[in-house]
């Protein structure tokens, strides 16, 4: 569900960093009341061209992390394409176009209602992990900080960022650069959990959604799909679930695992 | 400020700029980003009577000036579409005057004059038959390639529809004059065209076609100038309103195809890139009026024809 302070608007830019050779954080001024209003897990359609110049459509583009005090939103996304590429070439005082926040997000309330007096889990794998940082800090906020599980390829990186938000951070690396030395998915345990919460590439998600399921502990994904409006119309990244076809970008990409594995 | 208050088949609208079948969703998705009183309608999603899930796969392929998509008509059948989006059809129509356009794809003839005929017991102001559906593989554009085929399935439907009624035209079709007059001649109150272009992409990494269909629909600006050359000669050849549509994403391309005679445009693709498209359309066009000292639309549409 869209949220009614859903809009389209230009902001500065306020910083752009690598934290990786592919890895770009935007920091981009807002409103505070935007910024106030939007959920974790929700995300912003990104445009720095002009109509008429490529590429054609804009990126769906997670919200990383929201200092609503100083009206400040931060987006950290993976160099993969033209799009991309634009948005990483942005500097301090330049202009971004926004239209969000866009789809459900968490629902940080309802989770924490259906975790009881259970610990709750945080699951990412690489650039998945951008929408959680906002997630943990919201956690935390509501007086449960999350156990942070990250996998990665290779070298992690953002993690810093969680440290004041989670109790703890489980390190996962396919190459062995740092942490456990294989998938992050063999670190959790979901049965010590009220609720595990995940983002990362589908296969993971999978072994998530499995291992909980055995478990019997509620998990939710959040999905990523190519989206060419972001807004349900063009029907682009439509899903199965068990209650029909669902888009990612409005009815999700926040969804209970057992419903979409 | 020019008048962009027309009518198309009876229906007054706010100004010739419409948003296209399967890039508007039903209307409420662009409500937070558009002035609505500033558009002539909307054209929901694409319906077949049953509804279904559409293609499995890729749905979407970016172009360097457009977009290719392969979505295989999801859409949720005509009786939910009466019961559950018409109504907020009707509510954005109550709010700002948006003219509500169903429009209805089939697998066989019978699957239209059926979905034709629970339509007729609706609100919907106008039908825009769509023939030209380049993604579903056992109908769709099945019957907008020969002219004889678009005008049997056009007068099937014609018999049992009350409502009026627009034929969404495919640019595949072997002849476009020959079948906007064979359209025409089988009853249809109007034509709209163009629908997407049948395209290709191949992954070169997966050494396979994007698609699951293999071919799938091309739009956006990349299609313009074709898109104008067919309305021009869909003009040419017909009495019945024509409108345009193919790669809008501005008042100068709206206006090119009302000189070339189009009753009214439609924005697609331009939405997804913009989801101010159809307000910076009508802004635009009413802008440009303006500039050129035209009054209304009705005195430019056609002008360029001489």
């Amino acid at each position: 569900m869209n949220v009614p302070n859903c809009k389209w608007e230009q902001a500065p830019v306020l910083g752009c960093e690598r934290l990786a050779p592919d890895i770009v954080r935007l920091t981009v001024e807002g409103p505070a009341a935007p910024a106030a209003a939007s959920r974790p897990g929700q995300f912003y359609m990104l445009r720095a061209w002009k109509e008429g110049e490529g590429p054609y459509l804009s990126r769906p583009i997670s919200l990383h992390d929201a200092d609503i005090a100083n009206g400040r939103r931060r987006f950290l996304f993976q160099v993969k394409g033209a799009g991309t590429q634009k948005l990483a070439a942005l500097r301090a005082g330049e202009a971004l176009t926004l239209t969000g926040p866009l789809g459900n997000g968490f629902d940080v309330p309802a989770i924490l209602h259906t975790a009881g007096a259970g610990p709750v889990a945080v699951v990412g794998g690489g650039i998945g992990t951008a929408p959680l940082l906002y997630l943990c800090r919201a956690l935390a906020e509501n007086g449960r900080r999350p156990d942070f599980f990250a996998g990665f390829r290779d070298v992690p990186y953002g993690l810093d960022a969680f440290a004041p938000f989670v109790g703890g951070t489980a390190l996962a690396t396919d190459s062995g650069a740092a942490g456990h030395h294989g998938l992050v998915t063999d670190l959790l345990a979901p049965e010590r959990y009220g609720a595990v919460l995940a983002c990362g590439p589908d296969p993971m998600l999978r072994a998530v959604a499995a291992k909980c399921k055995a478990a019997g502990t509620p998990c939710l994904v959040s999905l990523e799909k190519h989206m060419a409006c972001g807004l349900g119309a063009c029907l682009g990244c439509t899903v199965h679930t068990a209650g029909g076809p669902r888009t990612v970008c409005k009815d999700g990409p926040v969804f209970l695992a057992r419903e979409v594995f | 400020m020019a008048d962009l208050k027309t009518t198309l088949l009876g229906v007054p609208l706010n100004s010739p700029v419409l948003g296209a079948s399967g890039t508007a969703g039903y209307g409420p998705e662009y409500e937070p980003f558009v002035d609505y009183t500033k558009v002539g309608g909307i054209c929901g999603k694409g319906l077949t009577l049953h509804g279904q899930f559409g293609n499995e796969g890729a749905r979407l392929y970016e172009t360097p000036s457009g977009l290719i998509n392969s979505i295989g008509l999801q859409n949720p059948g005509v009786a939910h579409f009466i019961d559950v989006e018409l109504p907020k059809m009707l509510a954005l129509k109550q709010k700002y005057g948006t003219a509500v356009i169903a429009n209805l794809g089939g697998h066989s003839e019978e699957e239209y004059v059926e979905g034709a005929r629970l339509l007729n017991g609706s609100a919907v102001d106008i039908v825009e038959l769509n023939i030209s559906c380049p993604n579903v593989k056992a109908g769709g554009m099945a019957y907008g390639v020969k002219a004889k085929d678009a005008g049997a399935v056009t007068a099937m439907v014609r018999k049992v529809c009350q409502k009026p009624l627009m034929v969404k035209l495919s640019p595949q079709a072997e002849s476009i004059p020959d079948m906007c007059k064979a359209v025409e001649a089988a009853g249809a109150d109007a034509v709209s065209l163009v629908n997407t272009f049948q395209s290709c992409a191949i992954d070169v990494y997966r050494r396979r076609p994007v698609f699951e269909n293999v071919f799938a629909g091309l739009s956006g600006p990349a299609i313009r100038p074709i898109a104008l050359r067919m309305v021009w000669q869909a003009v040419g050849a017909v009495r019945i309103p024509v409108v345009g549509l193919g790669g809008i994403a501005t008042g100068r391309d709206a206006l090119e195809f009302i000189m070339a005679g189009a009753a009214a445009v439609q924005v697609g693709a331009a939405n997804f890139a913009d989801p101010r498209a159809m307000q910076t359309v009508a802004e635009g066009l009413c802008a440009l009026l303006d500039e050129l000292g035209f009054a209304s639309v009705e005195e430019a549409r056609g002008c360029a024809r001489g």
